[in-house]
């Protein structure tokens, strides 16, 4: 980062810096401060400052520290201004006057990580649900208000209010800036993967809209969860989850075709799968299977490497897939997994078996508009031959998809299933 | 910073009192609670049959009924007010709390701050 950039080239190098500074920057700030809004004013603040003095004088060689002395000034002065505001944060924990306002000399490196504590708090159990991911991203991933409500289909004023919203819970009940102990940390680190998760299976599989993938939002989930992973190397089910979304993320080319449609597992182009990453997921899965009973993610990175590692739908390891589903239906029993279960059965001992398996879930409210179980016994009931079933079951499963590239599959699928049975509906 | 923990309890009793919790549990609670020096204050009220509604019209006429009575599941039963650094403290003694076991619930308020 000694390269000193000017002109034009600087907006891109400026711009790169806020993504890779931002969760940095406000975490030091709230871990120094511990107050929310404060550092994310004098984050602002200082990101202006950036924009205004780089591209004059070049992007510094240490544009972390650069940033935090700025914005550490900035909130002293403001913390002079207004004393009212500095009384109120002195309760909880100021200690701004007391440390030196330069970091200390040496790498970027030597600057503290913070983050560990934010990843906690925008995960945090008495936050409504819907707002960690949207928290975890603006706050960790340095996404705006407006790219976040677009991330997830939210009217920007609706997304924003969200934010507020929890902001103040954070702000007024007091949820503390902290990494939770060791004793807490079963109970809690689930929480914030869930998060991390559900930002990737929400890029990965849009659940409305017209792109069936929104591949910025996988994205950020991965960095976020390559983060976490250097933040807690020791936990096992972190490099899982890393592992499981490597593993997903490697066959995102392959998974829709040229004209925007769902191009299932078994008719991928496995060519199109990234090697590079399959590698590093690959690489992930023995360190969170061993060492202890292995956790949901470990196993989910398992199940998704060995369809990685299998050249066709045929060869592919069917009997320890099922086996995996086994233990994920012990470790994280739902219907959902139940379903991949069933799924799993029917290509290790035959459509006939994983149907029986299927119609057993039937009943369950979980499943109840969730295209993928309609979609799963369709394709069971037309490899049997069953068509009018089939048929009965694609349009039940075309009436509950979400994105437009699913419903056209759909669609397709529907189509070799209806000519040849003109007495569509009475097979049920 | 103080939170009110507010104790319901799921299932009553034919009088609308708690059904679930021995004297024990609650002396015991009651006990840790004084020991940690956090407690502010906190009360156990008396049965839902004994409990009387006033309300004041538009026009300044007063109503006083008898009730509520248990229509709604939970029902309050007692409060403690506690002083705590911070949520993650007081969520703790909530779960603590005989009453959040069973079909019981504790819900935890911040006290509002107006002074400072």
């Amino acid at each position: 980062m000694t390269e000193r950039t000017t002109g034009t080239g600087t907006d891109e190098a400026v711009e790169s810096v806020f993504r890779e500074e931002h969760g940095r920057l406000l975490a030091s700030l709230v871990h120094r401060f511990g107050d929310l809004d404060l550092a994310e004013e004098v984050a602002a603040e200082a990101i202006e400052a950036a924009l205004v003095h780089w591209p004059e004088r070049g992007v510094p060689d240490r544009p972390g520290a650069w940033l935090l002395t700025t914005a550490r000034r900035k909130a002293v002065d403001r913390l002079r201004r207004d004393q009212a505001y500095a009384a109120r944060l002195a309760v909880l924990q100021v200690e701004a006057d007391r440390t030196p306002p330069a970091p200390p000399a040496g790498e970027d490196a030597d600057l503290p990580d913070e983050r560990l504590q934010l990843f906690f708090t925008c995960a945090h159990p008495a936050l409504p649900a819907e707002v960690r991911g949207a928290l975890t991203l603006r706050c960790l991933a340095g996404l705006t208000t407006p790219q976040v409500a677009r991330a997830f289909l939210v009217p920007p004023a609706t997304m924003a209010q969200r934010i507020v919203r929890a902001k103040k819970k954070i702000r007024e009940a007091r949820i503390p800036f902290r990494v939770p102990g060791a004793g807490e940390l079963p109970a809690r680190l689930p929480g914030v993967l869930q998060v991390l998760y559900s930002i990737f299976t929400e890029g990965y599989a849009a659940s409305v809209g017209p792109r069936l993938q929104r591949l910025d939002l996988a994205e950020e989930a991965l960095r976020l969860a390559r983060i976490l992973r250097r933040l807690l190397p020791a936990e096992r089910e972190v490099a899982g989850l890393l592992g499981l979304m490597l593993l997903v993320h490697a066959r995102r080319d392959a998974r829709t075709g040229p004209d925007g449609g769902l191009v299932l597992l078994e008719d991928q182009d496995r060519g199109l799968w990234d090697r590079t990453m399959i590698e590093e997921g690959l690489a992930l899965v023995p360190f969170a299977l061993t060492g202890g009973p292995p956790g949901p993610y470990g196993v989910q990175a398992a199940i998704a490497a060995l369809h990685d590692e299998a050249a066709d739908l045929w060869t592919t390891d069917w009997p320890q897939i099922v086996a995996l589903y086994g233990v994920l239906l012990i470790l994280a029993p739902s219907p959902v997994v139940a379903l991949n279960h069933a799924a799993a059965v029917a290509m290790r001992d035959g459509p006939e078996a994983g149907l029986a398996l299927l119609e057993n879930l039937a009943g369950e409210e979980r499943l109840r508009g969730h295209h993928p179980y309609p979609m799963a016994r369709a394709d069971l009931l037309q490899r049997l031959g069953r068509f009018p079933e089939a048929a009965a079951a694609y349009r039940e499963a075309l009436a509950l998809a979400g994105t437009e590239p699913e419903r056209a599959h759909l669609r397709r699928r529907l189509s070799a299933v209806e000519p040849a049975s003109p007495d569509t509906g009475t097979g049920a | 910073m103080k939170y009110m923990l507010l104790i319901n309890s799921g299932a009553t009793d034919a009088e609308g009192g708690a059904a679930e919790c021995t004297v024990e549990d609650w002396t015991a609670y009651d006990k840790a609670v004084q020991d940690a020096g956090i407690y502010v204050s906190g009360e156990s009220l008396a049965d839902l049959v004994t409990a009387t509604t006033v309300r004041v019209g538009a026009d300044g006429e007063r109503t006083v009924t008898d009730g509520p009575f248990a229509e709604t599941r939970e029902v309050l039963g007692g409060f403690y007010v506690i002083d705590v650094p911070d949520l993650d403290a007081a969520l703790d003694w909530a779960a603590r709390c005989p009453g959040a076991g069973g079909n019981g619930s504790v819900v935890v308020r911040p006290v509002a701050d107006f002074g400072a």
